[in-house]
Parts: structure tokens; C-alpha cells; sequence
């Protein structure tokens, strides 16, 4: 436990200063897409489930966090709840829908009901279409604090990542996160305990929803704007490589997948242009044929067996 | 309830598009016995399982559970009724310890399995009684392991104390000694004879020296149908049993 305690302590340490070496802004773009992955992981590592929609909850909650600031004058904490529960709701409504179907199936309805979601954003009129939701202001937490300033943005999106990050390890460890994981290892048998799977599987597609929207809503606040790039197909899949690449089922997984890819494209874009897709593809293909455990997976493997099974 | 039967099924039927599986099956089990449910490969021993369980829903016919009608309910909900089953294959959860297969049983009855907010530190006041049941089987020693782990017959013997951990009224067994050395087979049929005390147990079992030693009622089954029914000595002299039997042999 100490050693974990240390481990998480000195990685705080370095991302309270991150942003004196690092652009702070793609560092909360990281932090960003980590929760998001770290959100889609509660439900594909803890439960079993593959949601191939969930850039929707993403979106949604990027759209409603900029809607409910820019243009009903929302403070920007009151915005993020907001747009985090708005994604939760939807969540609610989307898992009533699909978690009665498993396997592909289910993946199949979350990729359909997001991309009847992604068809509304784009005609509907408070989101801009194509352009998106712009000029989102920034606005002052809890009515004092400038965000507009990065440092001060900085240090309230890594709050918001801690807890939700506590959140979710908190839930992966609780007597819900056992019977999530008993579900993952053997439904049919969680089910002969007595167990209502069906209603555990919502709630933890409500709760991973929840997060992801809390993800977006964080996103549109740091870049200003919503876009519809949110909630496209691409960024389900992307999270899902995030996670695959990382290590699926392990905590710290999704935020090393979700580092790697976001740094990657971001230092790729300018020198290889949309060879940056091809890139992506490669990493994908090597990462299931290679590493199936992931980053963190095949590491924390490997040093299980030097120190000795256990 | 005049015999005081604990489970009764009423002309159950399943039909999987136009192939009988199960055909107008009516059993009546005793309380407190060893209902052993025989018969050749293929003959619906485990369909007849999964209707009880609702894990397939009958085509036609009731499902009695204390003279209560069980048949519309859903699986998780006759679970919780006292009714507990394990599988054919074996039914763990492999990357959970083994003590914490045994918690998951133990601890729906806190209430708290929605909790999401709670440290799991508060399921460690289930570890004493779940010791206790993995002591019953035997494999207090094995409290830590990862269960995939675990020899195959020490796998079964942590179903049977999973399900124990539920203390159901009626225990339904799918081959609990199918694929077993010699050794096990007898460790297993000595449990249940045990666990068998206050509770009534309905099991599938092919082996018959298990099912002549501990059964108190054996109901044979053929292509869908109640072929005979009764003690064991009766049924194995059963000319139309012996003829089922053999007829598969070949
Ligand atoms: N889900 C299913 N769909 C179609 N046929 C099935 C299904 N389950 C079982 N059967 C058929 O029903 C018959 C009885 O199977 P089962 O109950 O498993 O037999 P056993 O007595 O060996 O346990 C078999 O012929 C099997 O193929
Ligand atoms: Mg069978």
C-alpha cells in the first residue's frame, strides 16, 4: 500500500510542475483524453463491456457544458456538473437501450445510437454544425479565480482529474467494483448468486458516461470550443486504442494509452500530415498482435516475473 | 403440499424450433433429499436445469417452488429464493481469489453491492464466515490464490462452498463430479452428503457409484421424457432403463 501511496504521491508531484516545462494546455488535453479513457476502462476492463460509442457522452457533454456557459451565463463549475450529469442521463438512456444485448451486438447499438446523436449535432442549431460551438468563455471558479489565465486552468483541470481519477479507482475497489469484476469473469454464475446484472451493468455505464462527459465538458473549457469532432465514431475508436494501448483492466493504463497517443499526434501532425491515421492503424495492429496486456499490462508482467511470481 | 415436496415441475415442456428437448416433465422433489436427475447424453438433464433457473423459459408446464408458482420469475430473483445452482463447467470466478469467489455470495446480503463510493475494506467482516465455508471444503489453505489457479477438483469444491455461502433451500448440481480422479470423486460425494443435512439437493450425475451411495431418489430421464422414477435399487433393475442405457452405448 505504501509503495502504491508513494507512487501515486511522486506522480502528483510531477504533474503539479508539469506545466512549467510542458505547454500546460496539451497537458490538460492529455489529462483530458485520460479521464476519458480511464472512464471508457471502468467499462471494458471492470465490466466486460465494449461500448463503441461512447465519444457521444464526449460530445454531448463538450456541447451542453458550452451551451449552458456561453449562452445561459453558467459558471464554469456549475457547467461541468451540469454537462457531466446531462452525459449521465444519456448514459442512463443508451444503457437501457443496449446492455440487454452483450458482445458485438451491444457494441453495435452504442456505435448506432451515438451516430444518431452525432447526425442531430450536426443539423441541430445551438451547436454550430460544422464549425462547432465557439467562444466558450472561460469564466472565473466559484466567481474569483480567472481560468482564463492556463496556470490557473492548469491547476483546476488536474483537480478535476484527481478526483475523478479517485472516483473511479475508488469504484474498481469497492463491493460494487467486485461484483462488476465477478460479472466480467462469469455472468451466468453472478447471475445464479442472485445478482441482477443488468442493473449493475447500468450503473456502470451511467457512471462511465458520467465521467466521460465530465471529460468533455473539461475539454470544451480548456479549448474554448465544442466541436463535432467530439463526438464522432473516430474518437470511439481512438479511446479504445488509448485503452488497448495502454493496458485495458489496469488503472494506470488508460493514462499512459491516452499520454502516448495524444503526444503522438501532436508532435506528428505538422511533420507527416494525415500519415498521422496510417500511424495510428500501425500502432494498433502492432499493440494486439505484440502487446495484448498494453503498456502498463506487459510491464507490470514482467516485473511480477523478476521479482518472482506474486 | 401433503408430502412435503420443496420443488414440483408440472408437465414442462421445451421445444427448441420443432426438437424436443425437455417433454412433459413433472418431478416432484422431497424435502431434505438427494434427488439424483440420470440419464443417457443428450437427454435433457441440463435443459430441465436451466428451466428451473429460468435461465431458458419453458415452452409450457409449471414450475412449483414451495407450492409457490415459480415459473414467471427471472433468474436472479429464484436465486434469491433459495434456489442456487452451479454449472456443468465449472463456475468460478478465475481471477478472483479464492476467498473472494465465496465473498461475492457472502456479500449481497450487506446490502451494499451498488456502493460504489465504499472501500471494499468493508466486505473483510464477510472473511471469517467465508473461511469457515472454504474450511468445509478444504481449502482454507488456498484463501489467497488466484482461483484459475486451482486443480480442477478443488475448483468444483469452491462452487459447492460458494454456493453454500447462500445457504440455499435447494441446491441443484450439474456433474459436480464430471472430469475427476478417483480421489476427488469421493471427496466430493462425501460434501454433499454433508452439506445435504438441512437443505434438499437435486443433482445430474453419471457416476453411478455416487448416485447408488448418496441419492435418496433417483428420476431417469430419456430424450426429453421421465423414464422411471423411484430408489435406486428399483430403478437400476428397470428393464427400460437398462435398454435407454444401452442403447446409447452402442
Ligand atoms: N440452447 C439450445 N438450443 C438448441 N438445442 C439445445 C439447446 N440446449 C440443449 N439443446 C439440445 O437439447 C438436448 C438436451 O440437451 P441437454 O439438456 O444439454 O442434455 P444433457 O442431458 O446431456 O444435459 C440435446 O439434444 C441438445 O442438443
Ligand atoms: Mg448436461
Amino acid at each position: 500500500m505504501s509503495r502504491q501511496a508513494i507512487g501515486y504521491g511522486l506522480l502528483l508531484a510531477l504533474m503539479l510542475v508539469a506545466p512549467t516545462v510542458v505547454y500546460p494546455v496539451l497537458v490538460m488535453k492529455v489529462l483530458c483524453f485520460a479521464l476519458f479513457a480511464c472512464a471508457f476502462n471502468l467499462l471494458i476492463g471492470y465490466t466486460g463491456l465494449l461500448s463503441f460509442g461512447h465519444a457521444v457522452f464526449l460530445g454531448t457533454a463538450g456541447y451542453v457544458a458550452g451551451h449552458s456557459i456561453k449562452v445561459w451565463g453558467f459558471p464554469p463549475e456549475l457547467g461541468l456538473i451540469f454537462a457531466a450529469l446531462a452525459a449521465a442521463a444519456l448514459g442512463w438512456l443508451i444503457g437501457s437501450l443496449a446492455i440487454r444485448r452483450s458482445g458485438i451486438y451491444f457494441a453495435m447499438i452504442t456505435l448506432a445510437l451515438s451516430q444518431m446523436m452525432y447526425f442531430f449535432f450536426l443539423q441541430a442549431p445551438f451547436t454550430g454544425g460544422e464549425d462547432g460551438l465557439q467562444d466558450v468563455p472561460r469564466g472565473k471558479l466559484l466567481g474569483v479565480i480567472d481560468l482564463t489565465d492556463d496556470y490557473n486552468l492548469y491547476y483546476f483541470v488536474l483537480a478535476i482529474f484527481v478526483f475523478a481519477f479517485w472516483l473511479i479507482h475508488r469504484t474498481i475497489h469497492s463491493p460494487f467494483g467486485q461484483v462488476l469484476k465477478a460479472i466480467r469473469e462469469n455472468e451466468a454464475r453472478a447471475i445464479s448468486l442472485g445478482y441482477d446484472v443488468a442493473k449493475y451493468k447500468l450503473l456502470a455505464f451511467v457512471l462511465s458516461a458520467g465521467l466521460a462527459g465530465l471529460a468533455g465538458a473539461t475539454k470544451t473549457l480548456v479549448f474554448r470550443f465544442a466541436t463535432l469532432t467530439d463526438a464522432h465514431w473516430h474518437t470511439s475508436g481512438e479511446v479504445v486504442l488509448m485503452t488497448l494501448l495502454g493496458g485495458m483492466g489496469t488503472v494506470f493504463g488508460p493514462v499512459v494509452g491516452a499520454a502516448t497517443i495524444v503526444t503522438l499526434q501532436n508532435e506528428l501532425a505538422d511533420k507527416v500530415g494525415s500519415l498521422v491515421t496510417v500511424i495510428m492503424g500501425a500502432i494498433f495492429v502492432v499493440c494486439v498482435l505484440a502487446f495484448r496486456r498494453g503498456i502498463v499490462g506487459e510491464l507490470s508482467a514482467l516485473y511480477k516475473k523478476m521479482t518472482g511470481s506474486r | 403440499m401433503a408430502e412435503d415436496c420443496i420443488l414440483e415441475t408440472r408437465n414442462l415442456v421445451k421445444e427448441f424450433k420443432g426438437f424436443i428437448a425437455v417433454n412433459d416433465v413433472s418431478l416432484k422433489v422431497r424435502r431434505g433429499h438427494i434427488h439424483a436427475l440420470i440419464g443417457p447424453n443428450g437427454a435433457g438433464k441440463t435443459t430441465v436445469f436451466n428451466l428451473l433457473t429460468k435461465f431458458l423459459g419453458p415452452t409450457r408446464g409449471s414450475i412449483l417452488f414451495n407450492g409457490q408458482d415459480i415459473t414467471a420469475e427471472q433468474s436472479a430473483q429464484i436465486a434469491r429464493r433459495g434456489i442456487v445452482r452451479s454449472f456443468q463447467i465449472s463456475a468460478v470466478f478465475p481471477h478472483l481469489t479464492v476467498l473472494e469467489n465465496v465473498r461475492i455470495a457472502l456479500q449481497r446480503k450487506l446490502g451494499t453491492s451498488f456502493h460504489f463510493w465504499r472501500s471494499d475494506k468493508s466486505l473483510n467482516g464477510l472473511n471469517g464466515r467465508a473461511m469457515e465455508l472454504l474450511a468445509q471444503v478444504g481449502l482454507e489453505s488456498f484463501a489467497d490464490m488466484v482461483t484459475v489457479e486451482l486443480p480442477y477438483g478443488r475448483k468444483r469444491a469452491l462452487e459447492i462452498a460458494t454456493t453454500l455461502a447462500l445457504e440455499p433451500e435447494l441446491m441443484l448440481l450439474d456433474e459436480p463430479t464430471q472430469g475427476m480422479g478417483h480421489e476427488d470423486v469421493d471427496l466430493v460425494k462425501q460434501l454433499i452428503k454433508k452439506v445435504s443435512a438441512n437443505r434438499t439437493v437435486l443433482m445430474v450425475e453419471h457416476n453411478m457409484g455416487v448416485v447408488a451411495d448418496i441419492s435418496d431418489t433417483i428420476t431417469v430421464l430419456a430424450r426429453g421424457a421421465v423414464l422411471a422414477e423411484g430408489p435406486y435399487a428399483e430403478v437400476s433393475k428397470n428393464p427400460a432403463v437398462i435398454e435407454a442405457y444401452m442403447g446409447t452405448a452402442h
